[in-house]
Formats: C-alpha cells, structure tokens, sequence
C-alpha cells in the first residue's frame, strides 16, 4: 500500500491544484465584478485627444498590474493541448483575469490621485518567465495598464453611455 | 514632472522639445519571494511578491527617467512608453522612455 505512495503524488497534486485553482478563479470573477461595479465612477478610455468641450484641470500617469499564473493541473493540460494544436481554452480565463484586475487597479489608482477620467489607456502583456515545456517553469505573465488620468474642469459635461461613467 | 501617455499634456502647450529621456532596471527575483510564488504557483492565481516587485521597479524607472529630464531643463514627459524584456532567467528589465518637453 504504501509504497505505492510515490505514485500517488503526482495525481493528488493536481487535482488539488485543479480544485483550488478553479476555486480560486471563480472568486476572482466574483471579486472583480464587485471591483469593477465600484469602480464605475472612473471613466477609462482609449481615445487620446479629448472630445471638444473637456477641459483638462490637472493629469498624471496611472498604473495598474498584475502578475498572475495558471495552476498547475491547466498548465500541464494546457501543454498537452499545445501537442495538437488549435484553441487553448484554459489560458483564456486566466488572460481575462489579469486584463479586467489591471484595469480596476489603474481606475482605482486614478481616482486615488482624485481623478475621475484616465484617457489613452493602453495595456501591455509580458511572459515573465518562459513556461517550460514540461509544464514546471513559471507560467506567469504580467498585465499592466497605465493611461493618463485626468480631471476635468469643474462645469464640463461629459456624455458617457450606461456601461461606463456616472454624468458629472 | 507632469508625466503623461499622450502626445501632449492634456490642457497644456508645449513650448520646447528636449528629445528622448529614459529609465531602467533590472530587477531579478527574491529568494523568499521565489519560495512563496513557486508554491503559489501550484494553485494559480496572482503572484502578489511579483506585482509588488514590477510596480516597485517600473517606480524606479520613471523616477530616473524624470530626473533624466530635469537636468536638462524639462518640466514634463510626454508620449512615455513602457517595455518589459527577460534578460535572463528569473530576471527582468523595465524601460520606461518618453519625450522631455517644456509647457506652459
């Protein structure tokens, strides 16, 4: 019984990490519709030039990130996977995750400095380490988003749509 | 230093351009943080150490960058672009540049 032991390891590893990882990201979604609710108030956008009528009262460069990994049962799944080709269905979530956390952490960055609007909004990725091909390299990658968050002049109007901003 | 992503400083001019300015870092992991993130690495999820080591860092290069720019007489950085490269295993550099220009 026991020698068998060894062998077990690896199988009890992974599916622990399945189950708490999966754990994990639901949570996560969870938080980050919580987050992203009440952070409604900051406007983000990609646009660079302001529309006519927004005056610009102050500015300053905000930045939010993120370093997040996969776990280890979707890394090695995820491996597999790579042998055949096509969609990688695991990695997806995980990118969504780090793209929707940067984001919140930039706005809340934002409206730290007392802002309520950060424009040209870019967000970048990076592989932080080379995953290995046998699954045990560090799989992480760092999103980060930064933009110019800017206050508007008292008076100025903004029209913004339901999904993002609160009018003025 | 008003610094800012855009071609210009959003309600202001600018009246005179320095040319480029830039900062780096290289930045390589901590033992104690590698530990705790290779253990978290098991489970997934966000590599807190990490994120607090890259914020830190890309803080770091800006702050160079923007003295970069005030000696030579700049009072803002716009059009600033961020770049992360692994140089090596375990490590990393964070380049932040832009454009050093005075406004008014």
């Amino acid at each position: 019984m026991w020698e068998l032991a060894p062998y077990l390891m690896t199988p009890i590893v992974m599916i622990g990490a399945w189950l708490t990882g999966s754990f994990l990201e639901r949570r996560h979604f969870e938080d980050l519709l919580r987050l992203e609710s009440g952070s409604r108030d900051v406007l983000a956008i990609t646009v660079e030039d302001l529309p006519e009528g927004w005056e610009v009262e102050r500015c300053d460069l905000v930045i939010g990130n993120v370093v997040i990994s996969q776990d280890y049962f979707k890394r090695v799944a995820a491996s597999i996977k790579g042998i055949f080709g096509g969609r990688i269905g695991v990695f997806e979530p995980l990118l969504e995750r780090a793209r929707r956390e940067a984001l919140v952490r930039m706005k809340e960055q934002a409206r730290d400095h007392g802002h309520d609007t950060v424009i040209n909004v870019r967000i970048e990725t990076s592989a932080l380490a080379r995953a290995r091909s046998d699954a045990k390299g560090t799989a992480g990658v760092e999103v980060m988003a930064f933009g110019t968050a800017v206050t508007l002049r008292a008076g100025a109007r903004k029209q913004v749509g339901p999904g993002g901003g609160v009018p003025l | 230093m008003l610094i800012s992503n855009t071609q210009e400083i959003p309600g202001k001019t600018v009246v005179e351009f320095f040319g480029v300015v830039s900062g780096s870092t290289v930045r390589a992991k901590h033992i104690g943080r590698d530990i705790a993130a290779g253990l978290k690495n098991v489970v997934g999820g966000e590599l807190r150490g990490y994120t607090e080591l890259l914020a830190e860092a890309r803080g770091e290069a800006i702050r160079r960058m923007s003295s970069q720019a005030e000696e030579q007489g700049a009072n803002a950085i716009v059009n600033v672009r961020f770049a992360t490269s692994s140089v090596a295993q375990g490590a990393a550099e964070l380049f932040a540049y832009g454009t050093a220009v005075r406004v008014e």
